[in-house]
């Protein structure tokens, strides 16, 4: 009875809340594009985005833009850098430190603040001056990195900036298509509190911030005077939730609760098909691998770093992830421009176990640190099983010591040094050169400095690594890297294994999606149909 | 009455007190570091340590235990390091969120499990005890998170009829008990919280009234005529005592924060917080939490002694 008369009660109150919200008229159709995030939080959106890449991409790039920005307008080609709020920058032909950065003209933050050299230098106190009243340690944590190369930043005039590097780095302006610029006078009206600053930050990017509620949502809207208007977003407002778990995302897509997913996993793909949602692959410049640690045996023994790569039969993890990934055979992927044609390393057991044995590792025990989740890290569960698997079957006895995230970030940041681990399973981005080979291979970024985790060092990749920081003509340092990049994988530096494809999946409801072969995506084309 | 629950009061600092000492120490124990997640992987050791240095982590251990402790005693929580915004502020937010379904859930529970287990009691050994049984049985084995999985697929997914995830249309900060629109996306969760107390409190309540039923006090009023209705109200009335203990003891723990549902459903609740500040290691957002729960659940199991002795007079006098 009570039951019944509950019922009754909240049928009574739908069709009264139906009715009232027919009786309001409809807002001139806004259309709007809710997306489904992997991230846990909402990343930070005051211009040091955390999360990952991930929260550059729905938390960077949507409100802010950088001196440059990665033009992804492309599918088939490796995303590269274009003109961002600097129109061009040129080394200075007398002194091989020092970027002549032009900036771009007319442009105003959201909240009306000038785009200007005045303000370029003050984002760069925010990070480098350390008694700034702006100055942000959470934001130097984040972005740090990309300003390390920077010894002094000079006005020229209103529009021109010299940036002066502490040694010659022809491959600066990547750093720079990393580094937001945030509204100089939003930050002094929050009185430099960036928590304050939290509640109306301000950017010059194609979307500004509508409004927040943490840990939920996320809401953007268009930027109608967007100073390039080919990227004026074409929807509305942008919704951002953070979902972490893949079944999670999924089911919402279906039920109709978002319009785009990030990363559904493999065996919901089937289902979401099945209901007519579009699923999008690209290659990008992801790689999961395992980083050996080469300080020590066995993996300091190049032969049985061989016999690893040669132990992994690729196809079967590709198959295992239903086609959302293609074979490694290394770090970078075959678009981008310093693949080279270095050795392969096909699925051969005999060869592993001949190798190992030639090694005298047999059976070769190893220690082998890995997350349970985490950006870029895939399905890192079952997929460590099969490379445990395959492995062992060449002659490896492989321990597999799982752990959260968060604690295999603190074993990778300490260094293969630091811990008894013979690899960690994990994924970085060689999103350009810097990232996917110098930082990666060259001896003076062994730890405690980013990114050589496993000590790994050759004097030749060293010295070619030292020519292409030092080579400001393009062709040239493309053909340094790519010699560098060949000799790191005949060394077999890593355990390759396979590249994500970033499977996404769309709503049918949404058009104009071009998915860039980048971490980064551009959601401004986007359609949003009824 | 008043000095035994002032004694109570008095007793819960201590609790409290090795609550946090122990989530602390915990928090230590396990290996990573709040700092990591402000970092991007290619950080230098300074920005690192600079960062260690803005939130006091580079302090020993028992400073920073008593910085904080010292700081909760004046009212102050502290600041999320992954957030950076007022730990107070968070913890409240998500303790309102929880603790509205929690309520529900276990009212639905309480009610549900009197009528179920009064009659298995009284028709005990029949085929409606055996099928009241079946659901107790369920309720308490089934896990909720899988539950909940199970509903998503069912309600959200294949009928369309409820949102697979999240707090209301625009949110929890705008979310309304009064409007379907917002209702509609408490329901699932409801369900999943309700059933596994629903579960307890059934075979709970099954057992207590078949007890009270065979006691020499119900042959005596049924010897005087008294109607059957009036015999189950007698045998209600001394179950009741049992129920509310029970009725507490369910309602701290889902305050705790079904972690599992919440995490299922996206409800931004204290489970779910609690969840987000151990994977990040947020030690003033995890003490900040555990302190209010803890506060929650000790005032909640205090709450539940004062009614029981209002109820029945004869605790109160042991």
């Amino acid at each position: 009875m009570r039951s019944t008369n509950m019922r009754n009660a909240i049928t009574a109150a739908t069709v009264a809340l139906v009715g009232f919200g027919l009786a309001v008229p409809a807002t001139a159709a806004e259309t709007v594009l809710r997306v489904a995030m992997t991230a846990a939080d909402i990343p930070d959106y005051t211009g040091a985005p955390d999360q990952g890449y991930e929260g550059y991409r729905f938390a960077g790039y949507t409100l802010y833009d950088a001196l440059a920005l990665w033009d992804l307008s492309s599918s088939d080609k490796a995303a590269d850098i274009v003109p961002g709020l600097a129109t061009e920058w040129n080394i200075d032909p007398d002194d091989n430190t020092r970027w002549i950065y032009k900036l771009r003209q007319g442009v105003t933050y959201h909240d009306g603040c000038q785009w200007n050299a005045d303000s370029a230098i003050w984002n760069f106190e925010r990070v480098m001056k350390s008694d700034a009243p702006h100055f942000n340690p959470r934001h130097v944590g984040q972005m740090g990195t990309y300003t390390a190369q920077i010894a002094s930043v000079e006005k020229m005039d209103d529009y021109t900036i010299a940036i002066k590097t502490k040694q010659p780095s022809s491959l600066f302006p990547y750093e720079m298509a990393m580094y937001y610029m945030i509204s100089n006078c939003a930050v002094e009206a929050a009185g430099n509190d960036y928590a304050a600053y939290s509640a109306k930050p301000s950017g010059t990017g194609p979307y500004k911030f509508s409004s927040v509620v943490p840990h939920e949502r996320l809401e953007l809207v268009k930027n109608e005077t967007y100073w390039n208007p080919d990227r004026i977003p074409k929807h509305d407002k942008l919704v951002l939730l953070p979902m972490p778990e893949a079944s999670t995302r999924a089911a919402a897509l279906l039920s109709g609760q978002v319009d785009f997913v990030e990363a559904p996993s493999p065996d919901t793909i089937p289902r979401l098909q099945s209901a007519g949602m579009k699923i999008v692959t690209v290659p990008y410049p992801h790689n999961w691998d395992y980083m050996f640690n080469m300080s020590k045996p066995p993996f300091d023994n190049l032969a049985v770093r061989q016999a690893a790569n040669y132990a992994i039969n690729r196809q079967d993890m590709v198959d295992m992830l239903q086609g959302v990934a293609i074979p490694a055979y290394q770090t970078l992927i075959d678009s981008q421009p310093w693949y080279g044609n270095p050795v392969k390393y096909e699925y051969d057991p005999d060869k592993a176990r001949a190798l190992l044995e030639e090694a005298g590792c047999m059976p070769c025990v190893i220690k082998v640190g890995i997350s349970t989740s985490g950006s870029g890290q895939m399905q890192p569960l079952p997929m460590n099983e099969l490379v445990k698997e395959q492995l062992d079957a060449a002659g490896f006895q492989v321990v597999l010591e799982p752990m959260d995230w968060n604690a295999l970030i603190g074993v990778f940041l300490a260094g293969a040094g630091q811990y008894d681990y013979n690899a960690i399973n994990f994924s970085m981005a060689p999103i350009d050169a810097v990232q996917g080979v110098l930082k990666k291979w060259m001896t003076r970024n062994a730890p405690p400095n980013c990114c050589n985790w496993g000590f790994y060092s050759n004097p030749k990749v060293d010295a070619l690594g030292d020519q292409a920081i030092a080579e400001f003509d393009k062709t040239k340092r493309d053909a340094l890297l790519t010699q560098m990049n060949e000799a790191v994988v005949a060394d077999a530096s890593e355990l390759y294994i396979v590249h994500d494809l970033n499977p996404r999946a769309l709503s049918p409801k949404l058009e104009g999606f071009v998915q860039a072969q980048s971490w980064f995506q551009d959601l401004t084309p986007i359609v949003v149909n009824p | 009455m008043w000095l035994y629950a002032l004694r109570r009061l008095l007793l819960t600092l201590p609790i409290l007190f090795g609550v946090t000492v122990i989530c602390f120490a915990l928090v230590q124990i396990a290996p990573g570091d709040p700092i990591q997640n402000l970092l991007s992987p290619t950080a230098s050791q300074a920005d690192a340590d600079r960062l260690r240095a803005a939130y006091g982590l580079d302090q020993p251990l028992p400073i920073q235990y008593f910085i904080w402790i010292g700081r909760v005693l004046t009212g102050e929580f502290g600041m999320s390091i992954a957030n950076n915004s007022p730990v107070a502020g968070e913890v409240f937010r998500a303790f309102g969120n929880t603790i509205v379904i929690a309520l529900i859930s276990v009212a639905l529970a309480f009610v549900l499990s009197m009528i179920l287990g009064v009659v298995a009691a009284y028709r005990s050994g029949s085929l409606i005890d055996k099928v009241i049984t079946a659901i107790a049985v369920f309720g308490i084995s089934v896990p909720p998170f899988w539950l909940g999985v199970v509903l998503v697929i069912f309600f959200a997914v294949n009928m369309f009829w409820l949102p697979a995830t999240g707090m209301g249309a625009s949110g929890s900060e705008s979310f309304s008990y009064f409007d379907w629109n917002d209702l509609k996306f408490a329901i699932m969760p409801i369900i999943a919280l309700t059933l596994p107390p629903l579960g307890i409190m059934t075979r709970t309540t099954r057992a207590a009234v078949s007890e009270i039923l065979s006691q020499d006090f119900i042959q005596t009023l049924r010897a005087k005529g008294l109607s059957e209705m009036s015999i189950m109200l007698h045998a209600v009335r001394n179950v009741m005592p049992a129920a509310v203990a029970m009725f507490g003891l369910q309602l701290g723990y889902l305050i705790g924060g079904s972690v599992l549902v919440e995490t299922v459903f996206t409800w931004p609740g204290t489970g779910f917080l609690l969840n987000k500040a151990i994977l990040t290691r947020d030690i003033p957002l995890l003490q900040g939490t555990i302190l209010v729960l803890a506060t929650a659940f000790v005032l909640i199991n205090l709450l539940v002694d004062l009614i029981q002795s209002i109820i029945d007079p004869r605790i109160k006098r042991s």
